[in-house]
């Protein structure tokens, strides 16, 4: 985002000393102005307010101004905590290799095996269709599915495959991740999918008339030149499913709890300031994470 | 937003100012411009029904904007937001947080026309000149402030009243009779291996902790002093046992909403859970059984009111009061008890019962004919009668009242624990 911002202002400076005038400077500050405005409200504004607030105190049912290190003593001091953060990693994690894998997929046929454009569009148009309704519905839908006496269970049951109805598929760790990797697969495939199609096909020629196998050519050919889009998608499911809290009360029963949950149960009961807290730390991790994935592909040049 | 209400007020207050002034008893002066009030009134569930604005509508001509929240909500909202509501319709351990925070105004009691006919619990405390008084904040602890604008609440009965009694109910453990097979008589019975991963208890703090002492107390655990204001080590040890019953699958889920709650019960995923009583009533709504089993320890209690609004004035205070007034002369009192709560006022909830529900639902009497929902679903059949039986029966029977206590903030950051172990 600040990349951005710099990006716009650049004439500003670098041109106000050739032409020796205030006039282009100012202009060029003046253009980049809404932008600076809109960042600074929207988004610098509120990421300082919750840092601030991360400082305050509590009470019962009002929060007071102070400067006070309490609300992260009690963040860091309580094994919760860590717990908590491995659990939303995990789901990460887990979410990202199973949305990528599938993500991938999908995105290499549509690319490669559809022929014809107008199919290529209107298979892909097919993969939007589910989130024509919203997140909660489709994630709820799975519960009655997946339940005791579910359709899953009974099917099972009437197949002889099973005795007894498998209790882990509803309120585990499982139907979370089921249900992240429905949401959040598409925001995979999209941008694999667009990095795909503008691989040029005489790349692909090249590499066969050279002697390439299929897989030799996915891996030294299609893989590298997909890795931004394969970058924006991971950027894309990380963020997600590390800012959740929804789908994992809903999923789970309520037994389970990654970060999200710990914020939004925080702010229910009005301890806004240790929910702060708890915000800017998740923020942090999360930039770490941006950090150190951005390092693998450099995005800006490669789009 | 605001400021159109604004702009509204003021014209309307304008306009009538004089006639308000006094004309609390001549409802005929105003009664062309109180049709022009909409009082927003928000809540939880239980009470936040469109069919109550409706017949507000049609009785008293104004509009009554209804929306219903969760308990955690509906503090959060009245402690933190004052003017994005006019009626708060909460329970008395929110009033116990809210009232210091002055965004509610204490009610003229010399203006409620059925005062004197408010039960007990109430103003004295008492059902009966011998109950005892339950553990837990009891509604009449924090029912009465000495003087208006008072932050602190009075010891007994004074002339303002903080919150205006609407309903109330003895809670207990619902069960599902026909997957269970056998009586259940025990709060201890929600923690039995016997139902590992059929359990469920609700994931709101201030009532899950009195369902759990209920529990602990009832397995012989732990001895409270007061199990609505536990001490430090009480919780701790509370938690200790939740928390291993939890590792070791005890709970098949946790519920936040009334409908999940309904769900869990009624797929069989749940067998015994905490569980509020038009809860049942929509189980079986659905043909399925489901019984509100009394135990012997007893009930866990709460009670709701309706408060005010600090920034309510003019006719629209006016229109509030007649609301008040409204609200207890029957008709929403016969609605709610025929879902099964009690009305504050239950002798005028009479008549606007039939003869065997009054007998089924308050005398714990045998049904004589089929006894339905308000919205017309079976729910027995003649010769059933209630879970608990009779009214004195059952709240006769409270071991504590919904809290807060003084080691909340303490309590709510282990309960946070406890949902993330």
């Amino acid at each position: 985002m600040t990349e951005v911002v710099r990006e716009v202002t650049l004439p500003g400076p670098v041109d106000a000393p050739r032409r020796k005038s205030m006039g282009a400077g100012l202009i060029g500050w003046l253009q980049a102005m809404p932008l600076v405005l809109v960042l600074v409200f929207f988004l610098l504004a509120p990421i300082v307010m919750i840092v601030i607030v991360s400082f305050w105190g509590a009470t019962e049912f009002s929060i007071y101004p102070d400067f006070q290190l309490d609300n992260y003593a009690f963040l860091f001091g309580s094994d919760v905590t860590y717990r908590v953060f491995f659990a939303t990693f995990k789901y990460a994690a887990i979410t990202w290799a199973l949305t990528l894998a599938i993500g991938f997929t999908v995105a290499y046929f549509l690319a490669f095996h559809v022929r014809s454009q107008s199919m290529q569009i209107a298979l892909f148009l097919l993969c939007t269709i589910p989130f024509w309704t919203s997140n909660i519905i489709r994630m709820i839908s799975w519960i009655p599915f997946l339940g005791r006496n579910g359709i899953a269970n009974s099917t099972l049951i009437e197949w002889g495959l099973i005795e007894q109805p498998l209790e882990w598929l509803l309120y585990s760790d499982f139907s979370v991740i089921l249900a992240f990797v429905h949401l959040y697969t598409l925001f995979m495939v999209v941008p694999i999918f667009n990095t795909t199609m503008r691989i040029d096909p005489v790349l692909l020629e090249a590499a066969r008339d050279n002697g390439a196998s299929g897989f030799q050519s996915l891996v030294h050919v299609i893989l590298p030149l997909t890795k931004p889009g394969i970058m924006i998608g991971t950027i894309f499911v990380v963020t997600l499913v590390m800012g959740d809290f929804i789908t994992v009360r809903f999923m789970s029963g309520s037994q389970r709890a990654n970060v999200g949950r710990l914020i939004s149960n925080d702010i229910s009961l009005l301890q806004y300031p240790s929910a702060a807290a708890t915000a800017v730390i998740l923020l942090i991790t999360v930039l770490m994470v941006i950090g150190i994935l951005l390092r693998f592909v450099n995005i800006r040049k490669e789009l | 937003m605001s400021k159109m209400r604004y702009s509204r007020r003021t014209i309307l207050k304008g306009g009538v100012a004089t006639a308000a002034a006094t004309a609390f008893p001549a409802p005929m002066v105003w009664a062309q411009e109180i049709k022009d009030v909409t009082l927003r009134q928000f809540g939880t569930g239980v009470s936040n029904l469109n069919d109550v604005a409706q017949k507000v509508k049609e009785d008293l001509g104004f509009t009554l904007e209804m929306t219903a929240l969760d308990s955690d909500s509906v503090t959060q909202r009245a402690a933190t937001q004052p003017d994005s509501f006019d009626i708060a319709d909460i329970e008395y351990w929110i009033c116990k947080k809210v009232w210091p925070t002055g965004n509610l105004q204490a009610m003229d009691v010399s203006k409620i026309k059925n005062y004197d006919k408010i039960v007990g619990i109430f103003k004295s405390g008492k059902l009966t000149p011998e109950s005892e008084i339950a553990q837990g904040t009891a509604p009449h602890t924090v029912g009465f402030i000495p003087e208006p604008g008072a932050k602190t609440f009075a010891d007994e009965q004074t002339n303002w009243m903080t919150l205006i009694p609407t309903i109330y109910n003895a809670d207990t453990l619902g069960i599902r009779p026909d997957l269970i097979g056998r009586p259940i008589d025990t709060w201890a019975e929600l923690l039995n291996p016997e139902f590992k991963g059929k359990a469920s208890i609700l994931d709101i703090s201030s009532i899950g902790i009195m369902d759990m002492a209920m529990v602990c107390e009832a397995m012989g655990e732990i001895q409270y002093g007061d199990k609505g204001n536990m001490t430090r080590e009480e919780i701790d040890k509370t938690f200790a046992i939740f928390t291993e019953a939890k590792q070791n699958g005890q709970f098949r889920a946790f519920w936040k909403t009334f409908d999940e709650s309904v769900n869990l019960m009624a797929s069989g995923e749940v067998v015994i859970q905490s569980m509020w009583s038009p809860a049942i009533t929509a189980v079986k709504s659905r043909g399925i059984p489901c019984v509100y089993q009394p135990l012997k320890e007893g009930y866990r209690s709460w009670g709701g009111g309706i408060g005010l609004s600090s920034s309510l004035s003019g006719i629209e205070l006016d229109a509030a009061y007649e609301y008040i007034n409204w609200y207890l002369s029957g008709w929403v009192g016969g609605y709610l008890m025929r879902q099964g709560y009690y009305s504050a006022v239950p002798e005028t909830s009479k008549d606007f019962m039939s003869e065997n529900e009054w007998g089924y639902w308050f005398e714990g009497k045998e049904a004589t004919d089929i006894i339905t929902s308000p919205t017309g679903d079976k729910l027995a059949e003649a010769g059933e009668t209630r879970d608990g039986g009779s009214f004195e029966e059952r709240m006769g029977a409270v071991a504590c009242w919904n809290a807060v206590m003084d080691e909340n903030q303490y309590m709510v950051r282990k309960w946070n624990e406890f949902i993330a172990a």
